[in-house]
């Protein structure tokens, strides 16, 4: 479990993020949402330690990320599998490589452990004989399983997604979540994913973040999300019409 | 004076949190081949012309009688071994590794590869740059000894082929009150400059930001400040080290 108590961040004079506070529970997809500019992709740097907080607490299974010392926080960063949004893969590397490198440099594993383990997450993400593959050779997709992948293999913890349907068709988006979710709920995972995508978040958004200009707004469910009564919400989920004409029929 | 503070606290973070000694050794062969043995052809191609051209000047300047041809040898040997090589190959390093450093960690830092190395709690400052560095220190000296070996050759050449003076009094001239400290010198300023072109290019490619066209004012920039910086160390080195 993470907790992220009255989190403050600001760039010079902008207040990007203004006493954020949030449960993300383990074993569930919890979704940080928000236009773009709102502020989460910023929150979400802040709790992996890509950014350090004006103030606030972030408590990693009760260990307090911000004020601990060196060796703790290579210890809970070392619990962390993040997938970035445009996959962040190593372009020297090719798949099996870019996979085992958390094991290579985190673990003292022996090589055929390694690569025992390389082929049962790349299996899991259903990408099997691709090992050999530079990245640059496989699809937007592909590259985001092979994240993925890179992201679980050395039994995470955490999970962290930066929008990981960007560029990716609805399909392959679906996928993916569908993915993120079996992953979270198999490995009792706590898995925390920014996204703007509202088929994300009704699919598989058990726990739901609204940011807007840098505040939280809401938390629920994806169930409650259709009645949240706040008008910044209500904006954003039915700003396309799909989403409208769902509100529609439910209300009848 | 800011970005020199940044410098210094960056130059800090090398050694702090490293990784295994086995993963670094890795590493540093795979920058070795690349820093190194793959600016090789480069550095001998310009060392040849370069000396070659040294000794056609030097003869074109020296028109008294009263001063033998083998004087031609003697200054090439010590432009060579004191300037051309170490000085001048540090300009084409930078020019050639330098931009690449740059523009390799600049990628690296808008594709996000750097946050994905400092999620993992990997310090990316000492897992990327340490090998880079470590590998130009080991190479580069043996950059100059060749580009100082290859630049006298070239003088050779020049002799034999352009007739500005007889290879006999070019080898009178090289053997002529030859000084060993020179040689140190050069080595010296060698670890220098290869330490100054590999940590400011990794320095100015570290913190890009921005995209595509921020990668490449990067690695203008990279190249222009280890040019720089190279230039006022050179001074400072002769200063202190030749000045009696």
């Amino acid at each position: 479990m993470i907790e992220v108590n009255h989190l403050t961040k600001s760039f010079d004079d902008k207040v990007v993020l203004d006493d954020i506070s949030g449960i993300f529970e383990q074993g569930r997809t919890n979704l940080i949402i928000g236009a773009s500019g709102s502020g989460k992709s910023v929150i979400l740097k802040n709790i992996v330690g890509l950014f350090e907080p004006d103030s606030g607490e972030i408590l990693y299974n009760g260990r307090d990320f911000i004020n601990a010392n060196r060796d703790v926080k290579t210890d809970i960063r070392r619990e962390i599998g993040m997938l970035f949004q445009g996959g962040a893969l190593f372009d020297s590397m090719n798949v099996e490589q870019n996979v085992k490198f958390p094991l290579d440099v985190l673990t003292k594993m022996p090589e055929a452990e390694k690569l025992e383990r390389v082929n049962t997450v790349l299996s899991r993400v259903k990408l099997e004989n691709t090992n050999k593959k530079m990245p640059s050779e496989i699809s937007g997709g592909m590259q985001k399983r092979v994240g993925i992948a890179r992201a679980i293999v050395n039994n995470s913890k955490y999970l962290f997604c930066d929008e990981p349907n960007s560029g990716l068709d609805p399909r392959t988006s679906i996928k993916i979540d569908q993915l993120l979710a079996e992953i979270t709920d198999e490995y009792q995972i706590t898995t925390v994913i920014v996204t703007h995508d509202m088929n994300s978040v009704m699919e598989i958004g058990e726990y739901v973040l609204f940011i807007s200009d840098s505040k939280k707004l809401w938390e629920g469910t994806s169930g409650d999300i259709m009645h949240s009564g706040v008008q910044e919400l209500d904006e954003f989920v039915f700003a396309n019409k799909m989403m409208r004409q769902a509100k529609e029929r439910s209300s009848f | 004076m800011r970005n020199l503070g940044k410098y210094i606290l960056f130059l800090g973070k090398l050694f702090s949190n490293p990784e295994s000694f086995k993963t670094y050794f890795k590493l540093i062969m795979d920058e070795c081949i690349y820093i190194g043995i793959n600016s090789i052809v480069l550095v001998a191609i310009v060392s040849v012309f370069m000396g070659a051209v040294s000794t056609v000047q030097t003869a074109y300047n020296l028109i008294s009688p009263l001063i033998p041809d083998s004087v031609i040898g003697l200054v090439v040997r010590d432009l060579t071994i004191l300037e051309l090589a170490p000085t001048i190959t540090a300009i084409i390093f930078a020019g050639k590794v330098g931009s690449s450093i740059a523009g390799n960690l600049g990628t690296m830092r808008i594709t996000e590869q750097i946050d994905a190395l400092e999620v993992m709690g990997i310090n990316s400052v000492s897992y990327l740059v340490l090998p880079k560095i470590v590998a130009t220190l080991f190479m580069y000296p043996f950059l100059v000894i060749l580009a100082g070996s290859l630049a006298i050759g070239g003088g050779y050449l020049a002799a034999e082929f352009a007739g500005v003076v007889s290879p006999s009094s070019y080898f009178i001239g090289l053997k002529t009150t030859f000084n060993e400290f020179t040689v140190t010198f050069a080595l010296i300023k060698s670890v220098v400059f290869g330490f100054l072109v590999a940590s400011i290019s990794a320095f100015m490619g570290y913190y890009t930001t921005g995209g595509a066209l921020e990668v490449g004012q990067s690695s203008t920039r990279a190249v222009t400040v280890s040019c720089i910086a190279i230039l006022l160390s050179d001074f400072v080195l002769a200063q202190i080290l030749l000045v009696r």
